[in-house]
């Protein structure tokens, strides 16, 4: 007892105070060295983190449900295998945000219960419906756009898990990204209608993809905290710019127009000019009051109450093959 | 062209195959988003990917083989319910997980067995497919087979809702065992297989599971069957309103 109370302590009076914790920690990420689970890092990079993680985890579940919506009515049975694999991977790259995310000291089940209660949120995008089928093209082909070109910029995050997830889950996006730019191409190509399908569908998706990299980073709540800690590696708007001047040539290809009328080549500075975002409705998206906002967390909801008694019934199993098990040590459970 | 017969036994029964992985594939499909669990929602997509790509194997070949130019696609979506030949088992709507689970466990048994003595085909395509097909059966058998033990010695709502479901479905499980002229002949010609012969090892390895599981080998008293001769539930017609809507409304289209 007396030992403990020693040793207690020295512990306390060799714990460094915060400020030099915090130094050594900003040291450390200006270095470039990976932050692991087990390193000390500041409250607040830890809630930074878990909030933008689990909101990535989360898109990727609810992102399941806009191309869900074509599974059964894919115009052929390669599409339709092809979006069957997509939506398998998101189901897989949620798992391993998941996971990632716990490394910081919360449950799946709790990041999920925020999902679920409203209180977490996750990307806008999938707040808008799929109408048509060349939407599954449009949400390939751009909203995997996006996301990789902001998922790249994360492999380069200062907190290791994160980083390393992002690295495995490129790889597969720029597949799924392929294949979403080659419905658009039929589509394009096709007949009339088709045409008239992928423009339709472009000119719906077109703005919201902007959207999902976020508010202009004057706006942006978490930037500049989140540059400083190296989370972040490139703003909301560098990020934007980088995927319009990537997906402009992308359109034109296509022989679609993007529904923009001030968007236009700027020779002298190298990039496209591009009109201004509709923030009100980013706004309202985020605010819970899109046209599918309701409906994607309602079928969540519904999936995980109506699946509590298969949960129920595979914990009690599990649980009844341990006492066997326990009670009989001798025989080998298969 | 002109002379043949109406039924080539040897498409219809590639169809019969082709067709069953077909239905059950999109019945999968249809649970995307509406899974007890994320695992299980990949489970179900990923079983529900290996049987389309099974029909997908099965019905070219078929198109191959009946030589009239009719692909996949082609076979997927423009045939009506009377021309589809599939077990009335996969047919059966998802249901609660129970249902979909006990429908999964019937019929992954039994196309275990199916493929495993279709690999020795005269059809060397076939045979092929039946050699890739049966790896991914195993696993689809695993999968149903520890969902039968969870549920059936889980809870006793779990127990309730599992013996509830495979009491509805026992009545479709003679038709996988039936045989007619076409099964005759493909068996005549090395090709096909009698699936009379399996149903011993179908029911010893069923009811192996069931009494593991504390379930009850059902007595209901009644089985249906049809679908060789195009016969269906009521339920057929739905999912291929839903499945074939794009190509149907849209004919000239290449997708």
């Amino acid at each position: 007892m007396a030992e403990e109370t020693a040793t207690a302590a020295v512990l306390v009076r060799k714990e460094p105070d915060r400020e030099v914790l915090e130094e050594a920690f900003q040291v450390k990420v200006d270095a470039e060295t990976r932050i692991e689970p087990k390193d000390w890092m500041p409250d607040a990079y830890r809630k930074n983190l878990i909030r933008q993680m689990s909101q990535h985890a989360h898109s990727e579940v609810v992102g399941m449900l806009p191309e869900g919506n074509w599974l059964t009515r894919a115009p052929s049975l390669k599409r339709k295998a092809i979006l069957m694999a997509k939506i398998q991977d998101e189901g897989g790259h949620g798992l391993y945000l998941y996971s990632a995310a716990e490394t910081l000291g919360i449950t799946r089940d709790q990041m999920y219960d925020q999902l679920l209660d409203g209180s977490a949120k996750y990307s806008s995008i999938f707040n808008y419906p799929t109408l048509n089928w060349a939407d599954i093209g449009a949400i390939g082909w751009l909203v995997d756009g996006a996301a990789i070109t902001n998922q790249i910029a994360l492999c380069r995050c200062s907190y290791g898990p994160y980083a390393r997830a992002m690295v495995k889950i490129c790889k597969e996006e720029s597949f799924h990204q392929r294949q979403g730019y080659d419905i658009m191409m039929v589509m394009a190509e096709g007949t009339a209608e088709q045409r008239r399908m992928a423009q339709d569908a472009l000119n719906r998706w077109w703005w919201p993809a902007l959207m999902m990299f976020g508010p202009h980073d004057a706006e942006s709540a978490h930037t500049s905290q989140s540059m400083k800690w190296k989370i972040k590696r490139s703003s909301n708007d560098e990020l934007r710019q980088k995927f319009i001047d990537a997906t402009v040539p992308q359109a034109e290809y296509l022989g679609l127009t993007i529904p923009d009328d001030q968007l236009a080549w700027n020779a002298a500075e190298g990039k496209y000019d591009w009109g201004e975002i509709d923030w009100d409705e980013f706004r309202n998206v985020v605010n819970g009051n899109g046209l599918c906002n309701r409906e994607r967390l309602e079928t969540r909801r519904k999936a995980h109450e109506g699946g509590q008694w298969v949960r129920e019934a595979a914990l009690a199993y599990a649980e009844k093959r341990q006492q066997r098990a326990a009670s009989a040590p001798e025989k080998k459970e298969i | 062209m002109m002379n043949r017969p109406e039924t080539d036994p040897h498409f219809e029964y590639l169809l019969r195959l082709g067709d069953s992985s077909l239905i059950l594939g999109q019945r999968l499909a249809e649970w995307c988003g509406k899974a007890p669990i994320l695992e299980e929602e990949l489970a179900l997509m990923n079983i529900g990917l290996d049987l389309i790509g099974q029909a997908r194997l099965l019905l070219s070949h078929a198109g191959q083989v009946e030589g009239r130019g009719r692909d996949e696609d082609r076979l997927a979506f423009f045939r009506d319910v009377q021309e589809w030949r599939n077990l009335l088992l996969v047919e059966q709507e998802n249901g609660d997980f129970a249902k979909t689970m006990a429908r999964q466990f019937l019929f992954d048994t039994f196309q275990g067995l199916q493929y495993r003595e279709l690999a020795a085909s005269a059809d060397s395509t076939l045979a092929e497919i039946a050699v890739k097909s049966l790896k991914e059966a195993e696993y689809h058998q695993r999968h149903s087979r520890n969902w039968m033990l969870r549920m059936g010695d889980g809870t006793e709502e779990s127990h309730t809702r599992l013996q509830k479901a495979l009491d509805e479905l026992w009545g479709y499980v003679p038709e996988l065992f039936e045989m007619d002229e076409v099964d005759q002949a493909m068996i005549a010609a090395g090709i096909g297989i009698d699936t009379n012969a399996l149903r011993a090892e179908w029911d010893s390895r069923v009811r192996e599971v069931l009494s593991e599981a504390t379930l009850t080998v059902p007595d209901v008293g009644w089985a249906v069957s049809g679908s060789r001769k195009g016969q269906h539930t009521e339920h057929l017609g739905y999912l291929l309103a839903e499945m074939q809507f794009l190509p149907r409304a849209y004919p000239d289209a290449r997708w």
